[in-house]
Parts: structure tokens; C-alpha cells; sequence
């Protein structure tokens, strides 16, 4: 129990160093560029720690995490799902569409956007891997393209569309341009009467998104399938030695397209939760998760518990940051700075932990053979033994 | 990193300096002491020979020697100078090269590409001058005999030729010690012959060679002295004059040498495998395999013989199912599997020891429980319906451990931390512990201790007597002749010959390898085991 803290712990120490030597070099950047870092960071973690913003990391985390998993699946195979971003577009906005044609109830409203999402990604992410077995086109060049396909082409041309006379909602904002509203029905309720018992009230007209929860079960269902499944096992030995895998019976054509797939339809969620805030899709639709979802599957090492830590981190950054720009003690791009160098950072911090943590073992094993006697604990006798020799 | 004490100035080796010498070195991994306070002397221009069970250290010294791994404790010398390698750089600059057990060629890359990775001659510009690369590495080649095509992909290169290669590669980089870390495992006996050949007129050239082996008549033809490890200790170092292979074996592990003798058949008339007319590749080229028919019988092992690239692999991997035939097809106990997916035919019943283990057989990060599970993680007792019965493949991994002997601080260590020969013995048991009906294994012994040998074979015969089919292919003439009942020789993609293995000699049978023995046989149809 001790030893699995100890190892915890010490996972959870390379992130940890790879922020507080972020912070270390975006501290000399501020004071060249003549800003206080301790006033920046004091005015960051105050704003912080208040209920209101700890609700909207919460609400940035979602996202966040839901396309760090999405960006994960694939990299587990050593597939590069660059997609996501236009993936999740995509899959909001014909989601946004299907959701606003149908009168259901409540749950099953909801469970059809959200499903329909899904298949879109799954669907739009699918091809790459279809094109990627079949026709050997790198995944990297494939979901570029059919990024820029559709962000450009569908997502422009539709907003065009909606400029020339669509949609204008009653206030006629700009922000009313867009899908037609999807009735209340298919909207997720938002966490605040499960949480302001205990919290009390977050008052300034804050929600904390519901789709919370669901992002919260896309990870528990990640870590069980790739961790206790069949199947997780297939696509992790696919990641670790493709040949093995092959040899061993796994396909490399069909994890290939399943976890194209399965990426893609995670990353179908990631625009929900925009999605049901906005109850729409309109040009205030959220930019821009895709690539963060890289940087935190990245950080996090793929693992569902660390995409957690990166996305928290992530989105610590993205909401306090805006402080910044109102109490005036730093520039707000500070955060650019230290989201970039902790990616940098992380990557040494695993090497660095994980030759620690070798060095380390290495020397509880020569201290416990010292006080057992010479010879190594595992062997048994000098002369190997077969079964049935 | 050199700190020169008693060294002429100029740093060249002085004679009747020791090539190296090596005191009290110390390295600790986790849960085991790998090199436990080795000493060992070599002098210049031997050729010295490093034997011992599997994990003894071997290879762990040979890193240390070569700056890729740093001792705990202990002091190296080079030709007198006091050392303290911080990487193989430094090694490689003090003129030390070596080739690895598992060889480290990029497969896209061609030979020369590979040859020069990390000491390209450079043009003015920085771009990599090819054409002095090619022609330093067409002299290296030349001048010892190591014949290789500098445009070849290394991807279509057999074993021998990957391992010229690697040689090359060393020599290349002006390697005055060189240490071959199992040189002789992936070689058939005309690739040893030519190997030992190399390694003479290297010796005659002034170079010292330090080299691992388990085969130990090889080790008493070609070294001058011979150093033995166990248990991460140096037990003996000898001079090569008035020593037996069984006294060595004895000073290894403690026994006899084995012998892999079968006693009584027990082939069965029930066919587990059959091979009809079976052609891979061809369309242009010639065929990889070519019409090959042969078959199996429960209870009998039919050994394949062939010196390598010459059909065998893509026979195997027609077998297990990672490549499809052009023409003919493979039936499994009646059954005509030409058509399914490895993983139904693994399910089937074939259990499969590939030639490489670091390129077929393994994750090397992941822990020994999950590879044990490879190639069987649909199944009883690693899996449970859907999910990865996690208890079940532990305890089945615990079982494997024990009974083959894979020695291992635990099983969650990395399949990485493992020796060789040892990562051998884990897939090994995985394999003859699955209940296969089809044994297919590719140089199954290969880096493995005489004394864990000889429970392999032990494990092989069991088997074979309980009634599993197996297609044995290997390097090992005396292995192929002691545990096989038919003898199929392979060349050019064809079977050649089938053979009796009580009338056969490893010379006979290398006679009929390389070809040369073809016309003059005829006895190839009233023997068992032919379609
Ligand atoms: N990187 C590593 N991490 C942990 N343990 C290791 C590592 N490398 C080697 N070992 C352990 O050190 C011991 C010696 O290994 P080594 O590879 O030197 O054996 P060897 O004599 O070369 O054996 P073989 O004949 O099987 O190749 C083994 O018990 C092995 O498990
Ligand atoms: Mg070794």
C-alpha cells in the first residue's frame, strides 16, 4: 500500500516539475518584459480559487479531457489522430441539426445528440482509417485534409448560409446566427443543484456543465478497456510492437480502423458541452479544443488518469489567465509561454522521474540483498529445471 | 574521460599492455546483481571467449565495456589507461566496437545508410558524402572478406547477411577490440565456418575480439582463452589448451552436457498439418516458397533444414497465417485453414516460436505477464470473455516462471530487463504451455544455456509423446538430427530432400543444404512423412 502511494506519487511528480519549471521560465520572461511574476501568479491562483472560476475550469477541463482521450486512443496504436478538431465541428454541427428537428423526452433527446455526435466522429475520423488499410494513406496527411475539408468547406459554408438570412435569434446578436435552437428537452441540465448543496451558491449566472459527468465516464470506460479488456490489450500490444501483435493473432487493419473510430467518436463529444451551453451551433462555438487535446493526452502520457492532471492544468491556465488582462499585472499570452514549455518540460521530467525511479529501485534491491545473504532472491538452486525434465 | 597514466603520449596501444582489463566490477538492477565483483584480463590480439548460463551477466558486461551501461562499482583499463566510459561514444573513439545480441539495424534503411549512421563523412555543406562511405565501406568489406551489397535494404537481408552487416559497421568505425555478443546463435554451420574465418584474419590483423557463445565446440575451435561468469561472478578464466567442453559445462552449470537423442517414435497416422503444393510470393520473382507439400503427423516433429533464406520463414509465417499464400493451401487436422486469420488459427491450436523474438515474439516494454498472454489473450487463463482475466494470466505466468525456469525478480518487470536466452525460455513455455495441437518453432533454443537446452528439448519430447505435431526449424544441425523423426531440407524456396535423421551427419546434411547433394539422392520417396 505504501509502495503503490510511493509510485503515485511519483508519477504524478513529473507533471508537477514540468509546471513548476514552466512557471520558472515564464517568471524570467515576465521580469524581462518588466511584469512582477509573484503578482501575476498571486493574482492567477486568487482568482483561482474561487467558486465561480473553479466552475469554469471545470467546464474547460471537460473538453479538454474528453479530446485528450480522443487524441489518446490513437496514439496508444501510434496513430496520429490530428483530426479531432475538425471531427468535433463537424459532429456538433450535425448533431446541432438532428437536435433541433426532434421533440423527444428528456433523456432519450439528449442520448440521440449525443449518439449522433459520436457516430459523426467515429464516422469522420473512420475514414482516415479506412484510407490508412486500404490505400496506405498516412492518417497524419488524411485527417488534415478532411480537417480542412470540412472546417473550411462545410463549417464556412454554412455560416455564410446563416449570415445571408438565416436564424437570428430574438435579440438579433450575432450570436444567434447559426442551427436552429434545439429544444430544452435535448439539453443537458447543468450540475449546479447537484453541487451548490454542498458548494453553495456560484451565482453570476455560472453552470457547471452536465456534460461533466459524461466526461468523467468516458474515462472510467477508457481505462477498463484499455486496461481490462481483450480488446485494450490488442491495441496496446499494436502500439507497443506491431509484428508481435500481428503474429499474435491481433489484425492490424481492424485495430487500425477501430481505433480511428473509437478516437473519433470521442472526439465527436468534445463540442458538446459547448454545444448545450450555447444551445445551438453558432459562431460562439468553442475553437480550437482539437489541438489542446493533444498537448494534454501528450502530457498526461496517454494515460486516463494523467489526461486528468493535464487537463486541469490546462485549463488552471486557460481560465485564470484572463485575470491578467484585468488587474493589468502581466500579459495575458504569459499562458502560451508556460503551456508551451511545460510540453517541453514534460518530456524531460519522465525521463528524469523514471531514471530516478530505476536508480531507486535498484538500490532498495542491493540494500535488501546485503541484508539477505549474496545470492539473488529469485534463484532457486544452481541448476535450472525444466517441468518434466 | 580518459585519464592516461602509465599510456605513451600519443595514446597507441603499447605492446604487452593487456587489450583490457577489467577489476571488481559491480552492477546492481533491480532485484538482481548482474556483475558481481567480475575481474578479467584480455590480452591484446586474442580472441577471448565468454561463457555462462543465460543471465549470468554476460551481456551486461559487454555494455559496460562498451560505455552503454555504467558499472556501480569497479574500475576498466584499455590498453592501460584507466577508463570511465559515459557512452558508447567514448568507447567507440578509444577504438571498441560491438555488435548486439538482438541486432540494432533500422530495417527502411539500405546497408550503407545503416553502416554509417552516426559517422557520416560529411561534404563541405554538411550533406553526407555517400560516395566516400560507400567506397571505406567497400574496402572494409573487401579487405576481410565480408561480402555485402551497400545498396541492399537491410529489411530483405537474412540473419548471416544482418550480421555482416553489424560487423561492418564496427569495422567501419575502426574497431581495434571487438565484442560479439552471441555472434554464432542466428548462424547456420557454413555461417559459422565463414564468421570464424572473418574473425581470424581480424585476429591476424592485430584486432581482439571478445565473444559470447553457448555452443561450446565452437568456443574451444575459434578462442585462445575462455572466461566463465555464473551468477554474475567470474568462476574461471582458461586458456583454450587441455580443456573439454564438458569441463566447461561443468564449470557453467554444474552438469553434463546434454544431448538432444530421441529415443522411441511415437509418430501417430493421425496428419495434424498438411502443406499442399504451397507457393509464396513468385509473380515476376522467384517464388519465396515453391510448391512445398509436406506433412506432420501427431506425435512426430519434422525438422526443416536449409541454410537461411531459402524459403523457410515464409513457410512458417504461411503457417501462422502473417502472410498468404499465391497457390496451394494449409489444412490443420482435415481442416482448410489457407484462408483464415492468424487469430482463429492461433485458437485452432498452433502455437508459434518465432525466429526473432525482439521482432515477433515480445513487447519489450510491457510487463512478462502481458507477454505471456501474446498470441493466447482470448483465451483460459488469460482472458475471461471479454476482459483480461489479470489474476489468471499472473498465476499462469508464475506457472511458466517456475517450470521454465525464466529467471526474474518478478513477473511485472519489463520483457526488456530480461537476458536473451531467458526471454527465450518465457516464450517458449507460453508456447508448449498452450495445449497446441501445432507446434510451429523457429530456432527454438536459440541463446539458450546448454543446461536450460536440454529441458527444452526434454519439454519438446514430452510433448511430442503426448501428441503434439511439430514443424521444427533450426540452425542447430544437431538439434535438428537429435530431436526430429523426418528431415526436410529447404533450398531455394523448394523441398530438396526428405531425409531419415538416424542416417544422417551434420555434414551429409550440409551437403544437401547448400545443393551440392541433390543430384546425386535418390531415396527421397520411401521415407515417412512424404505427401
Ligand atoms: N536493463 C535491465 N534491467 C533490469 N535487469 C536487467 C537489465 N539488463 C539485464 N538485467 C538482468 O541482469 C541479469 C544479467 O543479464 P545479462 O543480459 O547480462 O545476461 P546474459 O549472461 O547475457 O544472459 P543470456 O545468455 O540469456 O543472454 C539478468 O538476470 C537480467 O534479468
Ligand atoms: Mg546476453
Amino acid at each position: 500500500m505504501n509502495n503503490l502511494l510511493r509510485r503515485v506519487l511519483l508519477s504524478a511528480s513529473a507533471p508537477v516539475i514540468a509546471l513548476l519549471f514552466a512557471v520558472l521560465v515564464s517568471s524570467v520572461v515576465l521580469l524581462a518584459s518588466g511584469s512582477n511574476p509573484i503578482a501575476a501568479y498571486g493574482d492567477m491562483v486568487t482568482h483561482a480559487l474561487k467558486l465561480g472560476t473553479i466552475v469554469d475550469i471545470l467546464n474547460r477541463a471537460t473538453p479538454l479531457y474528453l479530446s485528450g482521450v480522443a487524441a489518446a486512443i490513437g496514439f496508444r496504436m501510434n496513430l496520429f489522430n490530428i483530426g479531432v478538431e475538425g471531427q468535433y465541428r463537424f459532429a456538433a454541427i450535425v448533431s446541432a441539426y438532428v437536435g433541433a428537428q426532434l421533440a423527444l423526452p428528456g433523456v432519450l433527446h439528449v442520448a440521440v445528440i449525443l449518439l449522433v455526435a459520436m457516430f459523426v466522429g467515429g464516422a469522420t475520423a473512420g475514414v482516415a482509417g479506412v484510407l490508412k488499410v486500404t490505400r496506405g494513406i498516412n492518417e497524419v496527411i488524411s485527417t488534415i485534409m478532411i480537417n480542412a475539408i470540412l472546417i473550411s468547406g462545410v463549417i464556412a459554408a454554412l455560416s455564410k448560409r446563416w449570415q445571408a438570412g438565416g436564424s437570428v435569434d430574438a435579440t438579433g446578436s450575432n450570436a444567434g446566427v447559426g442551427t436552429d435552437p434545439i429544444p430544452e428537452s435535448g439539453l443537458i441540465p447543468n450540475l449546479n443543484g447537484l453541487i451548490e448543496p454542498i458548494t453553495g451558491e456560484i451565482g453570476r449566472g455560472k453552470e457547471l456543465t452536465g456534460m461533466f459527468l459524461v466526461a468523467v465516464a468516458v474515462g472510467v470506460a477508457y481505462h477498463i478497456i484499455l486496461n481490462r479488456t481483450r480488446f485494450g490489450y490488442d491495441l496496446r500490444a499494436s502500439g507497443v510492437n506491431p509484428f508481435a501483435a500481428t503474429a499474435g493473432g491481433v489484425s492490424a487493419n481492424r485495430m487500425i480502423v477501430t481505433a480511428m473510430v473509437l478516437s473519433g467518436m470521442v472526439a465527436g463529444l468534445v463540442g458538446m458541452p459547448s454545444l448545450m451551453a450555447l444551445g445551438r451551433f453558432n459562431p460562439n462555438f468553442v475553437s480550437l479544443l482539437g489541438f489542446g487535446g493533444i498537448a494534454v493526452a501528450l502530457l498526461g502520457r496517454n494515460n486516463p488518469g494523467g489526461i486528468v492532471f493535464g487537463s486541469l492544468i490546462f485549463a488552471f491556465l486557460d481560465v485564470s489567465s484572463g485575470i491578467l488582462q484585468i488587474s493589468g499585472s502581466a500579459s495575458r499570452e504569459i499562458k502560451d509561454i508556460i503551456q508551451g514549455i511545460i510540453l517541453l518540460a514534460a518530456v524531460v521530467a519522465y525521463e528524469v522521474v523514471r531514471r530516478y525511479r530505476e536508480r531507486e529501485e535498484a538500490r532498495l534491491a542491493a540494500e535488501a540483498l546485503a541484508e539477505s545473504g549474496s545470492s539473488p532472491p529469485f534463484e532457486s538452486g544452481s541448476t535450472p529445471s525444466v517441468a518434466g525434465a | 574521460m580518459t585519464q592516461g597514466n602509465d599510456s605513451p603520449a600519443d595514446g597507441s596501444p603499447t605492446i604487452n599492455q593487456p587489450a583490457i582489463e577489467l577489476s571488481g566490477i559491480t552492477k546492481t538492477f533491480p532485484g538482481v546483481v548482474a556483475n558481481d565483483d567480475v575481474s578479467m584480463t584480455v590480452a591484446q590480439g586474442e580472441i577471448h571467449a565468454i561463457c555462462g548460463e543465460n543471465g549470468a551477466g554476460k551481456s551486461t558486461l559487454m555494455k559496460i565495456l562498451y560505455g552503454m551501461q555504467s558499472a556501480d562499482e569497479g574500475t576498466m583499463r584499455v590498453f592501460g589507461d584507466r577508463v570511465d566510459f559515459k557512452s558508447p561514444t567514448d568507447a567507440i573513439d578509444l577504438g571498441i566496437g560491438m555488435v548486439h545480441q538482438h541486432f540494432m539495424l533500422a530495417d527502411q534503411l539500405t546497408v550503407l545508410e545503416n553502416v554509417v549512421l552516426g559517422a557520416e563523412p560529411t561534404k563541405s555543406g554538411g550533406r553526407i558524402d555517400f560516395e566516400a562511405a560507400k567506397a571505406h565501406l567497400q574496402e572494409v568489406s573487401e579487405s576481410y572478406g565480408l561480402d555485402v551489397d551497400p545498396d541492399d535494404l537491410v529489411e530483405t537481408l537474412g540473419v548471416g547477411e544482418r550480421q555482416r552487416v553489424e560487423i561492418i559497421k564496427v569495422l567501419y568505425r575502426g574497431a581495434k577490440i571487438l565484442i560479439l555478443d552471441e555472434p554464432t546463435a542466428v548462424l547456420v554451420p557454413q555461417e559459422v565456418e565463414e564468421l570464424f574465418r572473418n574473425m581470424r584474419e581480424l585476429k591476424a590483423d592485430g584486432a581482439t575480439i571478445l565473444f559470447i557463445d553457448h555452443k561450446l565446440e565452437e568456443v574451444l575451435e575459434i578462442a585462445d582463452s575462455i572466461t566463465v561468469l555464473r551468477h554474475g561472478k567470474t568462476v574461471a578464466t582458461l586458456p583454450n589448451e587441455g580443456v573439454t567442453a564438458s569441463d566447461l559445462a561443468e564449470l557453467m552449470v554444474g552438469s553434463e552436457l546434454p544431448s538432444p537423442e530421441i529415443t522411441e517414435s511415437t509418430v501417430t497416422d493421425t496428419v495434424t498439418l498438411e502443406v499442399r503444393n504451397l507457393t509464396v510470393g513468385g509473380g515476376g520473382d522467384r517464388p519465396a516458397v515453391d510448391d512445398v507439400s509436406l506433412k506432420v503427423h501427431a506425435g512426430e516433429i519434422v525438422g526443416i533444414a536449409g541454410v537461411e533464406g531459402n524459403g523457410q520463414s515464409e513457410l512458417v509465417n504461411a503457417i501462422v497465417g502473417t502472410v498468404s499464400p499465391s497457390e496451394g493451401s494449409v489444412f490443420l487436422s482435415g481442416e482448410d485453414i489457407t484462408r483464415r486469420n492468424v487469430r482463429t488459427r492461433r485458437e485452432s491450436g498452433i502455437a508459434y516460436v518465432p525466429e526473432d523474438r525482439h521482432h515477433e515474439g515480445l513487447l519489450l516494454s510491457a510487463p512478462l505477464w502481458e507477454n505471456a498472454a501474446l498470441g493466447h489473450q482470448t483465451k483460459p487463463p488469460y482472458a475471461r470473455g471479454f476482459f483480461i482475466d489479470r489474476a489468471g494470466a499472473r498465476e499462469h505466468t508464475e506457472t511458466i516462471r517456475a517450470g521454465f525456469d525464466v529467471r526474474t525478480p518478478n513477473i511485472d518487470v519489463s520483457a526488456q530487463t530480461l537476458s536473451g536466452g531467458n526471454q527465450q525460455k518465457l516464450i517458449l513455455g507460453r508456447e508448449l504451455t498452450s495445449n497446441p495441437k501445432l507446434l510451429v518453432a523457429a530456432h527454438p533454443t536459440r541463446g539458450i544455456d546448454i543446461g536450460a537446452q536440454a529441458a527444452v528439448w526434454d519439454e519438446m519430447r514430452q510433448a511430442r509423446k503426448d501428441g503434439l505435431a511439430t514443424l521444427l526449424i533450426s540452425a542447430d544441425l544437431d538439434e535438428l538430427i537429435g530431436l526430429s523423426d523426418t528431415i526436410v531440407v529447404m533450398f531455394r524456396g523448394g523441398v530438396v530432400a526428405t531425409l531419415d535423421p538416424s542416417d544422417v551427419t551434420p555434414r551429409t546434411l550440409g551437403a544437401y543444404m547448400t545443393g551440392a547433394a541433390i543430384e546425386s539422392d535418390d531415396r527421397t520417396d520411401d521415407l515417412k512423412g512424404t505427401p
